[in-house]
């Protein structure tokens, strides 16, 4: 791995300030929801921002869990129906969220292991153009205005 | 007779084409113009309780409750949905309203009733998760007029394409309304609690 990282969730690949004409990705709120004990699925949800001039995609997501895809939801007359992405599109100057309801990181088989609060969970994600870039997505607690 | 014969055609015709649009452009007035459906959503069902027990509708809704179907494999739309209906169910609490919530699995080879117990907890301490067998869980789904779709896969990751849906339901009177996932737990405590209103 030639990266370095900057925080915990933001990583630069920086062979990209070489050249002028590319993709320069930097992956930060990478999240999941905390579990129940008893779960199979997690949810992970980050931002890609490009502030290279070059379009570039997410294509793949490797973590340390039996299953782990890229998925969107589709909402169609009420039904939701998630499905596995090919990948998404970062565009040159712009930012992708991966947010609750849309795109979502599915890490499955949890097998009795929750997300836990505090826990971090290191993947790679894989870009056409940049390639690997490591990311860790924090295990956060479901925010709610009332905690009774 | 007339009104009632356009009235079940519209409903029919609407379900088909997806009835969740109208609500978005008619804002309740007063509670939400539901009239039309009050008697084709809900009624009997049988499924289990968080403890394994039998339990039929009539167990389960006895105070004004949001009912909803999903699966607990899904890490995003259904965990959304009920916390933000758990949401709304303590923002009316905080107001003095006493309202249930209730999730229905449509996956109950995967939600076994210990599964559907620890989801439902994450969210509301008296959330009610329901389960059973597929025979329980499609009589319960049809009951709502719910669509699930347990998608290809042979193997145990596959997904399950499902209504999104939240009802109001009643336990002397049955359906007040439903909720669309676009509306906020604001909304649906104010709408929930102007049904509740017209019943006291
Ligand atoms: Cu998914």
């Amino acid at each position: 791995m030639k990266l370095t990282t900057l925080t915990a969730a933001t990583l630069v690949a920086f062979s990209s300030y070489a050249a002028m004409a590319e993709p320069v990705i930097t992956v930060t709120d990478a999240r999941a929801f905390e579990t129940p004990p008893t779960a199979m699925s997690g949810g992970g949800f980050m931002h890609i921002k490009n502030d290279g001039d070059t379009d570039d995609r997410l294509i793949g997501i490797t973590a340390d869990f039996p299953k782990v895809e890229l998925h969107t939801t589709e909402f169609t007359d009420g039904i939701a129906k998630m499905m596995h992405a090919d990948g998404v599109t970062v565009p040159a100057g712009g930012m992708v969220a991966l947010e609750p309801g849309g795109y979502h990181v599915m890490f499955m088989g949890l097998r009795g292991d929750p997300l836990e609060v505090g826990e971090t969970i290191p993947a790679t994600l894989v870009f056409e153009q940049s390639g690997e870039i490591e990311v860790r997505f924090d295990v956060v607690a479901r925010t709610m205005e009332h905690s009774h | 007779m007339k009104a009632v014969i356009i009235g079940s055609t519209t409903l029919v015709a609407a379900a088909a084409l997806g009835f969740y649009t109208w609500s978005a452009s008619q804002p309740p007035a007063p509670c939400g113009d539901t009239a039309v459906a009050t008697s084709a959503i809900g009624g009997p069902f049988e499924l289990l309780s968080e403890t394994g027990a039998l339990v039929t509708d009539r167990d389960v809704i006895t105070k004004p409750t949001l009912v909803y179907f999903g699966y607990t494999f899904c890490p995003d739309v259904c965990p959304l949905d009920s916390a933000r209906n758990a949401q709304a169910a303590y923002m009316l609490a905080d107001e003095g309203y006493d309202i249930g919530t209730v999730f229905i699995t449509v996956d109950p080879d995967r939600d076994t009733t210990e599964v559907v117990a620890e989801f439902t907890d994450n969210f509301h301490e008296d959330m009610v998760g329901l389960t059973g067998t597929a025979e329980q869980v499609d009589a319960a789904s049809k009951a709502y007029r719910t669509y699930y779709r347990k998608q290809d896969g042979d193997d145990e990751y596959y997904l399950v394409d499902h209504s999104t849906q939240t009802y109001l339901m009643m336990p002397e009177t049955g359906f007040a309304t439903f909720f669309k996932r676009e509306h906020t737990p604001e909304q649906i405590a104010q709408t929930a609690a102007c049904f509740i209103d017209a019943q006291a």
